[in-house]
């Protein structure tokens, strides 16, 4: 029998193994102790997969209660608690630190050339009370859960709510704080970690879009903290700050919320955005095209989205003058949103473009986020949206952007980088099939909610007038195809940690600087400080030199 | 960069100040000033934070880097209020539907 070691990374008998960020200690309190930014990205990774899973059991639950006008599945008032919980499951646990906690943590230190993030052990707990957060969250839902809806209007959560509001809120508090401390984290590291040569302008635009994002998470995420804790206020001291009989306003708890929860759409949907432009310049092997608009129109998109939250609040009885001004605002957001979407449409013309799952996922962003764009700008017209608030346009218009926008973008994050955190290749054909398999399912479950908002099924009921049902059997069969997609990916995914052919250093043959060192990564990322010298996507420039020789 | 040290004497100052502050504000609890209670409780709680800022938080030796992140700060605070107000400020602007006397429900 052969005794020369194989490396497993590798795969390659008598290579001697070489330590990286997986084996360079075992066991779980190497792990749980870990300052590594990439484990602490892989510990994001494992915790926002549970949400999402119990995420999207609720909404697999709220769908089959909608296949029949009756409501035969659960009683009203469970169906209130599980369209809540979906919502605190999906938005909170899941969709505010996908990208940024995961793909952010792990990529953006190897992106900019650094050893680590600017406060690794600040970073190690932005994940404790990520879970501490997720825990008492978790208990709330398990002692009966909470009917508000994610969004905890008052005076229904301040005052006549019997559901587990204080706890989920209190879970959501202390959420908030991870989120405020990786924003932190990643403003320091990339004023002041960039390697050598690394301008802000060589910057690779998923970093510039995770600068945006952090802006909104330490400028936005406090607001919301302060306004969960006046709710608290209100509840326990009876302090007259939402209820008019205690001399409060309610409206004042929709401005303190929407002020952060509308940014947080756009924490959402930036990284992803950052996550395009790289999968759409490496599959089209070219420069991205008009850089410096896409990294401005990131901050423009942060900046302008903190203008927009009276949109949200239309029919709510506020000043109709205010929501002119709210209007009028939230079309402006419209163009940098465009700015994008142009550019990387002319950064695919006479690319060399290939269909790798990555870029599906990529291409699917493109075509859902502009169709949950555009809708967007139907609520935003004062008119219409006395017509579609509060029906099911509403819906399909934000999960178009949050699952075909977001989620796609997450998954083509998972797909592009995955080879480089596990040194692994996934099975590029089950991978394709997946993303056809999700891009068929989410357009069959959403697009005729579209149709069903218009036509006047409002959101939240869980019986309708039989003449909606047709729709929404249309929509709850997609579901399940959506869920056999995200599934596939979940099977395959596994199985390639242990029998996917090694990746090596650069599979996709792409630039930026977390491919010119071996996968998975060694624990301080590079033997040597790396030197910029050149733009990023410089792809028509010479391919980076291999792995033998930067290490 | 180079830490600014801050003498000793400058935290005890700052100190006193918020001390001094803190019992003028008990203080003029104890005086109905009608109007200006609110406006005098939020001028020295603005002066605290004022001192917090500068000198326990050092922003006042820090880089203009630093007084660009503080200063965003408190423009998105002025976003806040400022957005916000624009409804509460304008929302008796709207003329009353035919037979209400006021805005407020029967």
């Amino acid at each position: 029998m052969d005794a020369t070691p194989i490396n497993a990374h590798s795969g390659t008998p008598g290579e001697p193994i070489r330590a990286n960020y997986l084996n360079v200690n075992y066991g779980l309190k190497s792990w749980l102790l870990t300052t590594d930014h990439k484990r602490i990205g892989i510990l994001y990774l494992i915790s926002i997969t549970i949400f999402f899973a119990l995420g999207g059991i609720f909404a697999a639950l709220i769908r089959l209660e909608l296949m029949t006008p009756e409501g035969d599945v659960v009683s009203s008032e469970m169906y209130n608690k599980l369209f809540t919980m979906h919502g605190v499951a999906m938005i909170f646990f899941f969709l505010i630190p996908s990208i940024p906690a995961v793909f952010g943590n792990f990529l953006i230190p190897m992106m900019i050339g650094a050893r680590d993030v600017a406060f690794p052990r600040l970073n190690l707990m932005s994940w404790y009370i990520y879970s501490i957060g997720g825990v008492f969250t978790f208990a709330a839902m398990a002692l009966g859960g909470v009917d508000t809806g994610w969004t905890f209007y008052a005076p229904y959560s301040s005052t006549y709510s019997n559901s587990n509001v204080a706890l989920t809120a209190v879970g959501i508090f202390i959420l908030g704080f991870s989120s405020i401390l990786t924003g932190l984290n990643f403003i320091v590291t990339i004023h002041k970690m960039r390697a050598p040569g690394l301008t802000w302008f060589r910057l690779p635009l998923f970093v510039w879009a995770h600068y945006a994002t952090s802006l909104i998470q330490i400028l936005g995420t406090p607001v919301v903290a302060i306004s969960i804790v006046l709710v608290a206020l209100e509840r326990l001291l009876k302090l007259g700050i939402f209820d008019p009989k205690l001399g409060g306003d309610p409206l004042l708890f929709q401005h303190l919320f929407w002020f952060y929860s509308h940014p947080a759409v756009y924490i959402m949907i930036l990284p992803s955005m950052g996550v395009v432009s790289e999968v759409i310049a490496c599959f089209s092997r070219k420069r991205v095209f008009g850089y410096p608009f896409i990294a401005f129109s990131s901050l423009a998109i942060a900046v302008l989205g903190f203008l927009v939250w009276g949109h949200h609040m239309f029919t709510s009885g506020q000043s109709v003058y205010a929501g002119m001004i709210f209007s009028v605002l939230t079309m402006l957001v419209a163009i940098p949103s465009a700015v994008k979407v142009f550019n990387w449409t002319a950064t695919l013309y006479k690319g060399s473009v290939s269909y790798q799952a990555p870029m599906l996922y990529a291409l699917g962003f493109i075509g859902l986020f502009t169709i949950g764009g555009l809708t967007g700008l139907f609520l935003a017209t004062l008119a219409t949206d006395v017509h579609l608030h509060d029906t099911y346009f509403v819906v399909a218009h934000f999960h178009y952007i949050m699952v075909g926008g977001a989620i796609m973008g997450y998954m083509a994050a998972m797909h592009f980088w995955w080879p480089k955190m596990t040194g692994r290749l996934y099975p590029e054909g089950w991978a394709k099939f997946a993303a056809l398999v999700i891009f068929v399912g989410f357009n069959l479950t959403f697009f005729p909610q579209f149709v069903l908002g218009y036509l006047g099924m409002p959101r939240r009921y869980h019986v309708y007038p039989p003449e909606f049902q047709v729709l929404n059997v249309m929509s709850t069969a997609g579901a399940s195809i959506l869920a056999v997609g995200y599934i596939i990916p979940l099977i395959y995914l596994l199985w390639s940690l242990k029998y996917g052919p090694a990746a090596g250093a650069n599979p996709w043959q792409a630039k930026g600087l977390e491919w010119t060192t071996p996968s998975p990564p060694p624990p301080h990322n590079f033997e040597r400080t790396p030197v910029v010298t050149e733009e990023a996507y410089a792809y028509e420039s010479k391919p980076y030199p291999e792995e033998a020789e930067v290490v | 960069m180079a830490h600014h040290v801050v003498p000793q004497k400058i935290y005890l100052l700052v100190f006193a100040t918020l001390i001094l502050l803190t019992l003028v504000t008990v203080d003029v609890a104890f005086y109905d000033l009608g109007l200006l209670n609110l406006y005098i409780a939020l001028a020295i709680a603005v002066t605290k934070a004022t001192i917090v800022i500068l000198y326990f938080m050092h922003v006042k030796y820090s880089s203009r880097l630093v007084w660009v992140f503080v200063g965003s700060g408190f423009f998105w605070l002025a976003v806040l209020l400022v957005l916000t107000l624009s409804d509460f400020f304008t929302r008796g602007w709207s003329p009353l539907p035919s037979g209400w006397t006021s805005m407020v429900m029967p």
